[in-house]
């Protein structure tokens, strides 16, 4: 076991080592010279010069590259462009918010999405599974803004329930923090919700054709057990598999409904320095989000065998 | 079982052959909803100049953000132009980028994954790649190629390509794996056919049916990147109208006017919806064991 988690681990190293490489290239090789930005437009020739010398711009690129990992590695991800304040500050500014939102959709979406696969597979064909299914349709092929947009029109301007925008932390009043959240956790709940749904009534019903669910029936055992015990316990290798996979749509969501909600979390901060070119940030942030998905899927695979017994390393 | 196409076949016959309905299949009342609805809106999008009653672009201080009325069917936005006539004109350059996305990630996904499966000292190579790829979130990917290039029609629809081609290939690669098995594959190697031909000729056609289904996904998930590049600011310029930008330019002025993003987003969604239903109906009629799997 502790072997595999290791080589797991160890797998990852070239997958981030190809996305940084990938990443260099990607800000180095594309036209907008960041020393233009930085020394604005009323700048001489000589100055900017000056700025690419001091950025290490005019540097070979194999020099650069070699730079920036050897920073990488020692934990210091440059210092953003416009702001001229550490990334990493930055980063560990924007995070809370995001976080939190995060994981307030993850509970969200499994808690909703898990018992409405498990009862539309149940109730196979039926209104109930007609149901299900419709909203995880619907939910791929909505905008996550225009559901944004719609929630905000329902329960924050017609019913006034919640406010329209903004963001506090836990740590100012759960019930103001709760009120803010609500919406942009249901916001990007969709389409993990449709996505989570899916898989779980697929993965359902294959195992509910399966003996031993006639067996633990026709022995006695009362129909939820079988249904979340005996079922879906089997059934979870593929629905964990989505959530980690479906980990990279709840990534790009966090970027959009951030804009939508006006949350200064990460998302805001990537959309921002994407537009207004700020290399150091924008690296860090493809690097980061790259990161915590490698890392979630990381879990993903290694908490197979908790699930699934027969799965042994 | 639906015939899998082979070799054996000319490419027509392929094409045609994954048109017809296997003997009993049905297809059901959505799909036909979803290919009436979709053919509605193609065409109402391709023929919009001809029918739209004002020019798309053309402004009007005099009618600023009006509600619907007889004179403007569903109001103006900010700068006075017809919401009608620009959101039906939307969709021409909005299903231009699902489309050329669709067939652009297909092409360079299914040219990757060829020499990805057939030759070994490849694969290990690109399929890490791949996985890197795979590692950035897509829409992240896709914002900042196009922050990083000029934001053109073209440099949009690479934008979208590009996080699409991974998945591509690894399709393409294991149909490839998978059917490289084949007896008559491995005949072809012994009589000592050439590397293209066996590709092109023996493997490529296998591809075929997942990748029609593949496409139409895309397709319709390259639809909705667009409107959330232009949402973000990253879009296709706004002298071009598309779902996303109206809805974009829309985002101010959405407590006094949701119109400019409920009527683009609600064609979009329908648009979305019905080429994901067709999709779905294809993928199970061209691989009934996909059926059983993805329900």
């Amino acid at each position: 076991m502790f072997l595999y988690i290791l080589k797991r681990v160890l797998a990852t190293i070239p997958v981030m080592v190809i996305v940084a490489i990938f990443v260099f290239l990607l800000l180095r090789l594309t036209p907008g010279d960041p020393a233009a930005i930085l020394a604005g437009d009323a700048a001489t020739p000589a100055q900017l010069e000056r700025i690419r010398d001091r950025l290490g711009l005019n540097d070979p690129l194999l020099t650069q590259f070699f730079t920036w990992m050897g920073q990488l590695l020692r934990g210091d991800l440059g210092v953003s462009l416009l702001s001229n304040t550490s990334v990493a500050g930055m980063l560990a500014d924007r995070l809370g918010p995001t976080i939190n939102i995060a994981l307030m959709t993850i509970v969200i979406s499994v808690a909703m999405a898990v018992p409405m696969g498990v009862i539309a597979a149940w109730r196979h064909r039926t209104w109930v599974d007609f149901l299900v299914m419709s909203f995880s349709v619907l939910g791929f092929s909505v905008p996550v803004f225009v559901i944004g947009y719609i929630l905000i029109q329902i329960f924050a301007i017609d019913l006034r329930w919640v406010p329209v925008q903004g963001y506090k932390s836990p740590a100012e009043g759960f019930g103001a923090f709760f009120s803010r959240a609500i919406l942009p956790s249901l916001t990007l709940a969709t389409i993990y919700i449709a996505l989570i749904a899916r898989m779980t009534r697929a993965s359902m019903l294959e195992v509910l054709g399966e003996d031993y669910i006639r067996t633990a029936r026709a022995k006695g055992v009362r129909e939820n057990v079988v249904l979340f015990r005996h079922a879906l316990r089997n059934a979870a290798v593929p629905i964990l598999t989505i959530i980690g996979t479906g980990f990279a749509l709840l990534i790009s969501g966090v970027v959009v409904t951030e804009s939508v909600f006006n949350i200064p979390g990460i998302g805001r901060l990537t959309v921002d320095a994407i537009l207004a070119r700020d290399y150091p940030v924008i690296q860090a942030m493809i690097l980061l989000t790259a990161g915590i998905y490698v890392f979630v899927n990381l879990l993903v695979d290694v908490s197979y065998s908790f699930f699934d017994p027969r799965i042994r390393y | 079982m639906t015939e899998i196409p082979t070799s054996r076949h000319s490419a027509f016959q392929v094409l045609t052959g994954l048109f017809s309905l296997p003997a009993g299949a049905r297809i059901g009342i959505g799909p036909m909803i979803a290919a009436v609805i979709l053919v509605v809106i193609v065409l109402a999008a391709v023929l919009a100049p001809l029918y739209v009653p004002y020019d798309p672009l053309s402004m009007d201080a005099m009618a600023r953000l009006k509600p619907p009325s007889e004179a403007h069917l569903l109001g103006t936005d900010p700068y006075g132009r017809d919401t009608f006539s620009r959101v039906m004109t939307g969709g021409r350059v909005s299903l231009l980028i699902g489309i050329g996305a669709a067939v652009v990630s297909v092409a360079v996904g299914l040219m990757i994954g060829l020499v990805a499966g057939f030759f070994r000292v490849a694969d290990g190579v690109i399929m890490r790649i791949m996985d890197s790829l795979m590692a950035i979130p897509a829409i992240l990917l896709a914002i900042a190629l196009v922050a990083l290039n000029e934001p053109s029609l073209s440099s949009v629809i690479i934008a979208i390509t590009v996080p699409e081609v991974p998945r591509v290939v690894r399709l393409v690669r294991s149909v490839v794996l998978s059917a490289r098995e084949e007896p008559y594959v491995e005949a072809a190697i012994a009589l000592g056919s050439s590397m293209p031909k066996i590709l092109i000729q023996h493997l490529m056609p296998n591809t075929f049916a997942p990748l029609i289904v593949q496409g139409t996904y895309i397709c319709a998930s390259a639809i909705l990147i667009e409107a959330i590049l232009s949402f973000l600011g990253a879009g296709v310029s706004t002298e071009i109208p598309t779902w996303g930008n109206i809805m974009a330019e829309g985002r101010v002025y959405f407590q006094i006017k949701p119109g400019l993003i409920f009527w683009p987003g609600l064609l979009l969604s329908l648009c979305i919806l019905s080429i994901n239903l067709l999709g779905d109906t294809a993928r199970d009629l061209l691989d009934p064991r996909m059926k059983k799997r993805e329900g």
